[in-house]
């Protein structure tokens, strides 16, 4: 599998899955939430959104390093040998700047019923900018895919 | 997809896809009855809108957000108001716009037509509920035809709809909605035509009235009614109408015009007319094999058969069921003008007299006996006003709704509940309270003598404070007696101000000018007649949001003397009883009075979870009533006497915040509530102070302790502990 496959077959995943699981910690303990999140195309950014009043937020504050599972398995048997799973490594922050109607139209797009969620005074739009992706398919078989600057 | 089919075109196989009513109606057209034309828009159309725009999962997260049993009718109907909210907001997809355009624009180019609903199923023998969904009646054009579909679309998701969900096999999941667009008929005669009469196998029913008949099905205008032979067709008997008025089309919809004499004087129905009508609901029986109910029009002597369905059978036990007493809120404006004048000249100005007179009496000069007496005579006029409150004050909250529908439609707002922004700018009893408190807290805050002058008796206080506080507790005291025992009165509104002065001096959220930029924009949608219509149901929109209200503050000052009349009782016997009495029930206090070898029954110790209960709360979701977000920690009112432990910045949580709970909301930094709903006292009350307020959290009180940190996210609707 060379770059542009993997890094196709990464695409295709993100683009193919709507919640991912966020990886943070708090005082050293870590803390798994699911998050409906989008992807960039050049997937150098995932975006998902919060409450600002959630532990994950909290968390986050505290140590922005974070990591992101997202994977297609199906509850089934034949998960072992299909599944895919990416995770993905990088630096959370929250988007308040001029690019967050880029990313915000990005979100919605894809999570269009979550309009109300976002819009919210009290909820926060979080960008992670993702340093490398792992994928594991094929049970066992797993590559490294670096971000380019 | 064939997204609209013209009425002679639908076949047997497009049953499904076109819903009850367009069904029955293509049936009547192939079979040669008088039909005015119409066109089917399928399901398909609405299943390809609320998935294309992400509002299939709109809908479903807002139905999701509590489980349906939990549910109270006032939810409902806001959970309607924001779905139905979301349709007005979410245009149709370009594609499908184009493909719903084009047949619509050739079928009947500028030609007037009603928009009406056509559920599929609706035509099933099962229980059916007129008015269920929506109708639009009058609209011309088809930017205006597809606009009404969206909004027949989302009466798919009406409080009613949502109330009877269970009859109407509403699934959240599945359910769907077609629509027919039918040339309107200015009839000159119209009405409903039972072949079976429900009560009494033998008969047949008609019902009558002049102009359209959106008058009768509303229930706006009173019919003439018929009772026939169902075998013969010959009258049994026949019940006039006091006419009045009738339904008539306008440049835009309908309205209701004053009948001339000539027809107030003669039945709508000749004999001949009867006749046929009856034959017409005999001819739609033969040929759909069931007993219907007939729509139908007469104009220029012609007889149209506007819709058809099968006689609904009665549901087995609706004895118990209040649905249909929630139903009946839905009043016209008309109605609603008539309540208001009723409740205004006369049920408040006796509630006010009730009261007053209640106060007047000396309780401590009564016997053992005589107090007995005066407790359960209290308490039966208590109990009275109550009745009085959910039959006539209860209703009359609609009318709030109903501007809130008309402001939707006009607007188009993001938030669903803008318009209790417009609503709120009006006098209310409780901020009139509210008021004075504020005026006297801030006094103390200037002059911190006036402090040492209520706690201690020995000093003399100020005279013009003396004088203020002596005005509150005359106008308001007896609101107080509910949460302090006689003669403590005093001692709790002391407190009560001691805490007020401790905090910076708060006002409510009153943004005068933002509701009058509000107002304006609104009316400057409506344009003569219609523009004084509009002022109309605004002016009946605030006296619904006051009264709302202050008919609480009226009630709870009767409530507060029945309770005086108990906490005499109380001090009466706590000599017997001095650890329970200030805890003996209403009944209890009587007996112990008439019986002075009662013995109480001792109280079940207060429930307590064993030390480090495992299950918490984290975050808790409700309804957001009042936006913004508060902090701070919680006071979990389980007896009115918590009311004065209530500390400044402490968040109130209840079961339900009731009138005489609210002089602490200008204490508090935000509300959450487990009775839910938008329009509530607790809502209501949040918003003029501008505090985060969520409500409808189901076992609020239960999964929150005081002294539990908190955060009230008023924009999302959730509470979240520690």
């Amino acid at each position: 599998m060379d770059k542009t496959e993997l890094e196709k077959a990464i695409k295709d995943l993100l683009a193919s899955q709507q919640l991912a699981v966020l990886a943070t910690q708090g005082g050293g303990q870590p803390y798994a939430s699911l998050v409906a999140f989008a992807a960039t195309d050049d997937l150098k950014h995932l975006v998902f959104a919060t409450t600002r009043t959630t532990r994950k937020f909290a968390n986050i504050a505290e140590e922005a390093r974070v990591a992101l599972l997202v994977d297609n398995r199906a509850n089934q048997d034949s998960d072992f040998h299909n599944a895919i799973a990416v995770t993905a490594m990088g630096i959370a922050r929250e988007v308040n700047d001029g690019k967050r109607e880029h990313f915000l139209k990005l979100y919605l797009t894809k999570h269009p019923h979550l309009q109300d969620f976002v819009m919210s005074p009290t909820c926060a739009l979080l960008n992670v900018m993702v340093d490398r992706y792992y994928m594991v398919s094929r049970f066992q078989n797993v590559m490294e895919f670096h971000v380019d600057e | 997809m064939i997204p609209v089919i013209p009425i002679r075109s639908v076949s047997q196989k497009d049953r499904s896809h076109v819903g009850g009513k367009g069904f029955a109606l293509a049936m009547m057209a192939r079979n040669r009855m008088n039909v005015p034309d119409a066109a089917c828009i399928g399901e398909e159309a609405y299943r390809e809108y609320v998935t294309a725009t992400g509002l299939r999962e709109r809908i479903l997260l807002e139905l999701h957000r509590k489980d349906f049993g939990d549910m109270r009718w006032e939810e409902l109907w806001d959970a309607g108001l924001r779905i139905r909210n979301m349709f007005l907001n979410t245009p149709i997809p370009p594609a499908l716009l184009a493909a719903l355009r084009h047949p619509i624009e050739a079928g009947f180019q500028n030609r007037a037509v009603v928009v009406r609903s056509s559920a599929p199923g609706e035509d099933s023998a099962k229980a059916s509920f007129a008015g269920v969904h929506e109708s639009y009646v009058n609209i011309r054009g088809s930017e205006a035809i597809l606009e009404h579909v969206r909004l027949v679309w989302a009466s798919l998701w009406s409080d009613a709809a949502l109330l009877y969900r269970r009859e109407l096999g509403l699934d959240v999941e599945k359910s769907t909605m077609a629509v027919v667009v039918q040339e309107i008929i200015a009839g000159d005669q119209s009405g409903v035509a039972f072949g079976r009469n429900p009560n009494d196998d033998s008969q047949a029913v008609i019902e009558a009235v002049y102009g359209l008949n959106q008058g009768l099905v509303d229930g706006t205008v009173e019919p003439d009614r018929w009772i026939l032979n169902r075998k013969t067709g010959e009258v049994v008997s026949h019940t006039p109408a006091h006419r009045q008025k009738a339904m008539v089309t306008s440049v835009e919809g309908v309205k209701l015009k004053s009948l001339p004499p000539a027809k107030s004087e003669a039945p709508p129905l000749d004999e001949k007319k009867i006749k046929e009508v009856y034959d017409l609901a005999m001819r739609a029986e033969r040929l759909f094999g069931l007993p219907q109910d007939v729509e139908w029009t007469f104009t220029e002597d012609m007889l149209y058969a506007l819709q058809s369905r099968p006689i609904t059978t009665k549901l087995e036990d609706d004895s118990g069921d209040k649905r249909p007493w929630y139903r009946s809120l839905r009043r016209s404006f008309e109605n609603l003008q008539a309540l208001r004048t009723k409740i205004e000249k006369e049920l408040i100005p006796a509630m006010i007299e009730e009261a007053k007179g209640l106060a007047s009496q000396d309780l401590t000069r009564l016997s053992v006996s005589e107090l007995a007496d005066e407790i359960t005579r209290r308490s039966g006029i208590y109990e009275k006003w109550v009745d009085m409150y959910w039959r006539e004050f209860i209703p009359f909250a609609h009318g709030a709704r109903l501007f809130g529908q008309v402001y939707n439609d006009v607007m188009r707002p993001s938030d669903p509940f803008e318009f209790m922004n417009l609503l709120a700018a009006t006098q209310m009893e409780s901020l009139e309270r509210n008021r004075m408190l504020e005026k006297m807290a801030s006094m103390i805050r200037a002059n911190p003598a006036l402090a040492e002058g209520l706690t201690n008796p020995q000093v003399e206080p100020d005279e013009g404070f003396r004088n203020t506080l002596n005005e509150f507790i005359a106008k308001f005291g007896d609101l107080f007696r509910g949460v302090a025992q006689s003669g403590q009165q005093q001692e709790a509104i002391s407190k009560l101000l001691l805490e007020m002065a401790s905090r910076s001096p708060q006002e409510e959220h009153g943004r005068p000018k933002e509701i009058e930029a509000l107002k304006k924009d609104f009316l400057s949608r409506f344009k003569g007649e219609q523009r004084a219509q509009a002022i109309e149901m605004l002016e009946l929109g605030r006296a619904s949001y006051r009264l709302r209200d202050d008919d609480n503050i009226h009630l709870g000052r009767i409530e507060g003397q029945m309770l005086a009349a108990v906490n005499e009782g109380r001090r009466r016997v706590r000599d017997r009883y001095p650890d329970e009495a200030d805890h003996l029930d209403k009944d209890a206090v009587i007996a112990a009075l008439q019986d002075p070898h009662y013995i109480p029954q001792k109280r079940a110790p207060g429930e307590r979870d064993p030390e480090g209960y495992r299950v918490k709360a984290r975050q808790l979701v409700g309804q957001p009533a009042g936006p913004g977000i508060a902090r701070g920690r919680a006071r979990v009112i389980m007896d009115p006497s918590d009311l004065l432990d209530f500390k400044a910045h402490e968040i109130l949580v209840c079961d339900a915040v009731d009138p005489n709970m609210t002089f602490v909301v200008p204490l508090a930094a935000g509300i959450v509530e487990r009775r839910g709903g938008m329009l509530i006292h607790g809502a209501i009350i949040a918003r003029e102070y501008g505090l985060p307020c969520v409500t409808g959290v189901p076992d609020a009180t239960s999964l929150i302790r005081t002294g539990d940190q908190l955060s009230v996210d008023g924009y999302l609707g959730i509470v979240i502990l520690g």
